[in-house]
Order: structure tokens, then sequence, then C-alpha cells
């Protein structure tokens, strides 16, 4: 009798969990791509964790308070680590509904990836997309803060460059106009003497006698 | 030696002392970054590979040796001789032919125009380049978040940030859309640099050219020894390199080769005329002019290497990824544990597969990998440099650094072109006087650059990539070719062979050995013409068409392929005689002056003989 009961407990369940049933989902897991030498092997208590993480996620949902981690069931678990999964409600003879499903999961894909430290590519489930993450956006893009650097010094650049053009051409209209003076100066010293034009020997202002001995010649050179 | 007369004291500015470089390497660096350019880099390389690799050397070198440095060496030549811009230089030669000079300044201002643009669109890739992860190496997410923006999955992440995040393209030329603001303050910026370094002419462009001409040499030794050690770089060296001589047999190939060697080297811009202008009179040009072209030449079989080791990389990749994802759609549909058929098993598997369980391998989205066509997947010009070379990047380790490197590369190659556009604009427009004598040389430089960046805020708008592909295929080619011709033509029949060789037998102290004197005569103007006519028929052969980027295409990601509307022929047909029309019109302004001047003499003076006019040109007047 017991038996009975037994056979047509999984018989039940059996039915309820098929690849391509109704309101069931095909998951797979890439635990070696995701960790490479870290992976672990997918054994029944990574099962039970997995169903825990369903049960987890529909809790959240209204009305689904009460789904037990009993209420998830597992089939077909390949090689590959693929396998599909229904849950059913606390009567275990129906499914629930895949929408109710499909929205709890995705609400709670991170937490459901975090434990078992893969990410959406590595753990999929097929006919549920997950909600990407939303781009990181910083208020300033980084190429503005760039430019705005570059910009900042090149018109800094181009500012000293135009001042340093305008200061030398200042420079050189001066210096023609400081020449003249002493050339002026150095003509009115040739008409006060004597009479006698004498060349200007020193240009700079000051008039320098040479025919003056200095302290250095006093003396003939050895 | 014959002794030439010195050359003329009116031919040396008046007053202000003409500028000097300050060192025979500053001239040789500027010419050389003049010379190498974005060409080097993504022009050269793909003609290699599609015409039969080290079988494009052939063609190449021919045409460098008879077309390119004959050339090349006229310009240096008459620049350093006359010592003014392409303007003055050819007024001098013969005020008939003054017209090529106003032509040359025309065509580097058009030029210029979308030059400059190209080095804005880098600019933007280097500002987006310091971060981790790029920008392109994802698809942005749509506004559901459930998965990727539309676009961005039916082609790729990097032709999507090209096409839509960098230049948000309209599906046709028709439909201009508005002003991009972030391309518009990248030429902004990319003018304002460009302003900063030509700011007093050569005399500062001297001082950056330093950086600009050596920079991309170091940055293309390291791309160099980064991609030889990368796996599958020598098997692209190698199938990209071996040589296939029957393609010699196609007369594109030798067309391709020698319009690639002319536009290569930078001729008949006026900017090799405006920097040997600078020189003093006694300088060897002749061993200037092989010495540039060579290293040239030389740029360009380094960057390949370097270019075909980093694209041997990238198609090993694309060739494991396409592999990999096979591989992976087997191991799903049949349920295999993960990792269990490695790349070599695959095709032994497959096949087992095939025989046991052929309806449901048949429905899998299996692709054929095959090497040889990823290796055969090439670009030129921006789809290489903003497409394949960006996703390349993100396959290297520290992907920023490298993109960082690489777009600071061509930025600096595209500036170092661009001061020669541009100083070949300024350098005649200050010879000839244009702005009175007070007003300083920053501000002539800086009107230009702001009238350029202006004129240029078309190339911003979204249809921007189709105009500059107009601007590039109609206003660069055609032109260039016609003013070369015209140069060379003008120099030897005009100016006179005779003059010319004792004019350089003066400067360099030896006269030309008898191949200049034939490549000038006779090789270079019939190679140039027969350049040109092949190039119109080439052009005009097929109707006037270009590749749109429409999202909504059936073959998308592939480009369709759409006619000009009418307007933008006519534009087109504007843009290819604008400047050679210098040159009639020049000739018969010139004409009309002189018969003027005649007429005025003649009314003043009733009863002289007409022998004494002053032009004794034989008129071919009746009269």
């Amino acid at each position: 009798m017991l038996w009975l009961l037994f056979f047509l407990v999984t018989a039940i369940h059996a039915e309820l969990c098929q690849p391509g049933a109704e309101n069931a989902f095909k998951v797979r897991l890439s635990i070696r791509t995701a960790l490479g030498d870290k992976a672990y092997a997918w054994d029944t208590n990574e099962e039970y964790l997995f169903k825990a993480m369903v049960a987890f996620s529909m809790r959240k949902v209204p009305n689904r308070e009460a789904t037990e981690i009993s209420h998830v069931l597992l089939c077909n678990v390949t090689q590959r680590v693929s396998f599909w999964f229904v849950v059913t409600d606390p009567s275990k003879n129906h499914t629930l509904p895949a929408v109710e499903v499909q929205s709890a999961i995705r609400m709670n894909k991170n937490r459901i990836n975090n434990a078992f430290f893969l990410n959406d590519q590595t753990l999929e489930f097929l006919k549920i997309s997950s909600t990407l993450a939303p781009p990181m956006d910083p208020s300033v893009p980084i190429w503005i803060i760039v430019f705005g650097v570059i910009f900042c010094i090149v018109i800094v650049a181009i500012a000293l460059l135009i001042l340093s053009g305008i200061w030398q051409r200042r420079r050189k209209n001066k210096e023609p106009s400081e020449v003249d003076d002493a050339e002026d100066k150095c003509e009115n010293m040739i008409t006060i003497e004597n009479g006698i034009p004498s060349d200007p020997l020193d240009m700079k202002g000051g008039h320098i006698n040479d025919a003056f001995m200095t302290e250095d010649e006093r003396l003939t050179p050895l | 030696m014959a002794h030439a007369p010195e050359p003329d004291p009116a031919a040396s500015d008046l007053g202000d002392e003409r500028p000097k470089w300050d060192n025979k390497a500053q001239y040789l660096l500027s010419c050389i970054g003049f010379a190498v350019g974005l060409g080097n880099i993504w022009r050269f390389p793909y003609l290699c590979q599609t015409y039969g690799g080290g079988a494009f050397l052939i063609p190449y070198v021919i045409a460098l040796v008879f077309e390119g440095i004959p050339i090349f060496h006229v310009e240096l030549a008459i620049g350093q001789r006359l010592r003014k811009g392409s303007v003055g230089v050819w007024t001098a030669i013969s005020p008939y032919l003054s017209g090529v000079g106003l032509g040359c300044v025309t065509l580097s201002f058009l030029i210029s125009l979308y030059y400059n643009t190209i080095v804005a669109w880098v600019l933007w890739y280097l500002l987006n380049s310091f971060q981790h992860p790029l920008p392109w190496s994802s698809c942005p997410p749509d506004l559901n978040r459930t998965g990727f923006v539309e676009e961005c999955q039916g082609s790729s992440a990097v032709s999507y940030f090209w096409y839509r995040q960098t230049l948000n393209i309209t599906a046709d030329i028709d439909d201009s859309g508005s002003i991009q603001w972030w391309l518009l303050i990248c030429l902004a910026a990319s003018w304002a640099v460009v302003y900063m370094c030509v700011i007093r002419g050569i005399e500062t462009t001297g001082k950056v050219i330093y950086f600009t001409a050596l920079f991309p040499y170091l940055v293309l030794t390291i791309f160099l020894i980064r991609g030889l050690t990368l796996p599958g770089a020598t098997k692209g060296l190698i199938y990209l390199f071996t040589p296939n001589m029957h393609i010699l047999q196609n007369p594109r190939v030798w067309l391709d080769a020698a319009t690639q060697i002319f536009f290569s080297l930078s001729l008949a811009f006026g900017g090799h005329i405006a920097f040997a202008s600078y020189n003093s009179p006694r300088n060897d040009c002749q061993k200037d002019a092989v010495v540039i072209a060579l290293v040239n030449s030389m740029t360009s079989l380094y960057a390949s290497i370097a270019v075909f080791s980093v694209l041997g990389f990238k198609a090993t990749n694309d060739y494991e990824h396409c592999l990999d994802r096979n591989i992976l759609s087997l191991i799903n549909e049949f349920d295999f544990p993960e990792q269990s058929i490695s790349r070599d098993d695959y095709p032994a598997v497959l096949m087992h597969l095939n025989a046991t369980w052929p309806k449901r391998v048949a429905q899998l989205p299996l692709k054929a990998c095959l090497l040889e066509d990823f290796l055969d997947k090439s670009a030129s010009g921006p789809g290489l440099a903003f497409i394949i070379f960006t996703e390349t990047v993100l396959h290297m380790p520290g992907a920023p650094v490298w993109a960082v490197l690489f777009f600071g590369m061509l930025f600096t190659l595209g500036l170092s072109t661009m001061f020669g556009t541009v100083e070949a604009v300024i350098t005649p427009l200050l010879d000839v006087g244009v702005l009175p004598r007070w007003v300083p040389k920053e501000a002539l430089t800086g009107l230009v650059c702001l009238v350029c960046f202006l004129s240029a805020t078309c190339f911003t708008l979204q249809s921007g990539n189709y105009w500059l592909e107009i601007f590039d295929n109609f206003a660069a080619s055609l032109n260039l070719l016609m003013l070369a011709f015209l140069e060379v033509v003008g120099v030897v029949y005009v100016y006179g062979m005779k003059r010319f060789c004792d004019d350089i037998a003066w400067m360099t102290g030896r006269r030309p050995s008898p191949y200049w004197r034939l490549t000038w005569r006779v090789v270079s103007p019939l190679l140039l013409l027969t350049i040109f006519v092949a190039y119109i028929i080439l052009l005009f052969w097929k109707p006037l068409s270009y590749k749109a980027w429409n999202p909504k295409y059936e073959l998308f990601p592939s480009r369709q392929e759409k006619l000009y509307p009418g307007w933008v022929r006519a534009a087109c047909v504007l843009l290819s005689l604008l400047p050679v029309l210098w040159v009639p019109v020049a000739a018969l302004a010139q004409l009309l002056t002189r018969r003027r001047r005649t007429w005025r003499d003649r009314d003043a003076r009733p009863d002289t003989d007409m022998r004494l006019d002053t032009d004794t040109r034989p008129d071919t007047d009746t009269r």
C-alpha cells in the first residue's frame, strides 16, 4: 500500500516536472567557465541550495509566502549541468503560473547568482531574461574632464604665445628709439666741443676719453 | 660648374627677413611629418593586403622612382629657389600660371577642412580611452533593461559606438540632422591645437614638430613589439605578405600604387613649397627629396608590419571565438559536460553528431569558421582605425593603455600633416600681403584657423561622414593630380629646363643627372596624365553612389548602397573643378590686365612705336 502511494506521488511529481512541461523552466549552469580551477561539483546539496533559492524568491511574491523547498521540483539533471524545474502550489497538484515564477526569479537574480558565485552569463534561466545592470554613468562623463584639462592647457598656451609675441614686438619697437636718442646725444656733444668733429667712441651714453691712460696701462706689459 | 645668377634680392621679403628654420632637422622633420600621415597607417596596409601582399611593393617602388621622387624634387627646388609660397612661386615662374598657386591654396583649404575633422574624431576616441572598461566594449542596455539596444545587437558594440554614439549618423545624405555638440567641441579643440602650433609660423611649428613627428614612430615600435608577441601575429604577417605575382596583371594595381605614392607624399598641396621656401638657398634639395620620400615609404612598410601583426592576432582571436560559439551550441544542445570538446576535436565531433543526429545539428546556428576568411576581412580608412583596431584593442590586456597609445599616435600623425596643409594656406597669404603689414602674424593665423573651423562645422552634422567621403573622393584626388601635372609641365616647359637645372646646380652644387631630366620631361607628366584619365574613367564608370548606415535596412549591418541625389552630384562636380578653375581664370585675368595696360599706354603716347610696349611676349592678336 505504502509502495503504491509512493509510486503515485513520484508519478504525479514526474508529470509536473518534465522537459517542456507547462510552467517548467530550463536552467543551465556553466560552473567551470566561471570559476575555472575553483569549480565545485554539482551534487544533490547544490540542488538543495537551488531549490532553497527558488523557494526564497517565490516567498517574496505576495500570496506565495507559504512556498516551501519541497514545492520546488527538479528533473532531468544532465552532465552539462542543466535541468528543468517547476514550482508547485501547497497542494502539490498544480504548478504555479510561469509569469509569477518569472518575475520572482528576475527580481532576485542577483542573490541567486551570488549564492552560486556565478553571473547572468553562466547561470542561465532560459526564457527568463535578466534585467541588465544599469550603465555606470558618472555624473560628469570622464571624457569631458579630460577634454576640459586639455582645452584649458591649450588656451593658456595660446594666450602666453600671443602675449609674448606682443611683448617681443613692443621691445623691438623700443630699441630703435633708444639707439636714436644716443645718436642725438653724441651729435650734440660733437657740436658743443671745439667745433672739431670727433668720432663718438662709445654709443652707450657716457663718453670715454681714450687718450687718457688707465691704471692698467701705466706699466708697460711684459 | 655654370654659375647661375644669385637669387633675386627682391625675392626675399622687403623689410622683415624671411623666417628661417632653426636647423636642418626641423625642416626635415616637418616635411616628413607632413608626408607621413594617416594614409600611411590605414591605406598602405590595406592596399598591400588587397593587391597580393609583397607583390604590391613592385608597382609601389616603380611609382616612387618614376613619379613620386621627381615631382617631390621639383616642389622642393622651386620653393627653395624662389623663396615664396605657392602663389608667389607660380607668379614668379609665369604670371599666367599664378592660377596654379591659387589652386593649390584653395585645395589646401578644402583639404584642411575635412582632414582636421578626422583629427577631431581621433581626439574624441582618445578622450574616451581614459576609462576602464572602454565605452565601446559593450552595448548599452535598452530602455526596459531587458536586453541590449537593437541597433547594437544587430551590428556590434564597436560599430554602434562609431556610427551612433560618435557620428549619430543619419540613414541618408539628404537628411542632414543636427550638429552634434560633442563633435563640435572636439573640432574646436583640434583647431585650437593647430592654431597653437602654427601661431607664429615655422617658429612655433619647428619646436612642436620634434614631438609630433617622432612620437608616432615610438608608438609604432611599441605596437610592433606588442603585436609580434601576441598569438596569431605571425600567421597574419605570413598571410598578408605572401606575394601573389598574378595580381600584377590587373591594371588597377598599378593605378592604385601610383595614386598611393602620390597622395602619400602630399604632393601638389603647396605645403612642401612653403616649407622649402624657409630654407637657405644653398641647400641640397635633391638629397632632401630622396631622403624624405624614402623615409615616407619605409614608414609605410614599418606601419604595415605593425598593423598586420595586430590584425593577425585579431583574426586568430575571431576564429577562436567562432569555434567556441559553435562548440557551445553543440554542448548546450546535446548537454555534454562543459569544456568537453576542444577546438581541435571540434571537426571530428561535428561529423560524428551530424551522422547520428542530423536533424538536431541542422537547426543549430553553426557558422563555418575559416581562419582565411577572418584574415581576408580588411578595411581601409576610418573603418580600420575606428572599428577594427578599437575591437582588437579590447582583447589586449590593459586595453585603455593601448587605446590611448594608438589614438595618440593617430592624433600626432594627423596634426603634423595639418601643419603642412595650414602652412600651405598661410605662407602664400603672408607673401601676397592680404592683410596690411601692421597686422601681426598671429592675427592672420588666427583668422585662417577661425574661418576653417567655422567652415568645417558642416562635418559635425549627422550626415557629416557622407560629406567627408565626398570631399575626400572628389575635392582632393582629381585636383591634386591636375595641379601636379601643371606643376611639372609649368616648371619644365614654361620656366625652362635649362634655367631650372642651372638653379639646381647653383643650390646643390651639381647639375641634375639624366634620370631627373628624363623623368621631369617625359615620364612623370605621362604617368600623371595616365593616372588622371584612368581615375576619371573609374570614378564615372558607374553612377555615383555611397554606402549608408541604415538600421532599417534588411541586410543590416551591411551598409546600404544609395545613389547620390542630383544636388549632391552637382556639388561633387563643383568640388572637382573649383580649385583647378583658378588656372584659366587667373590666366585670363592676366591676359586682360596686360591688354588694358597696352591700350592705356597706347592712348597716353599715341605717336610712339607699338614695339616699345612692355609686353615682349609674342602677341597672338591680329593687331
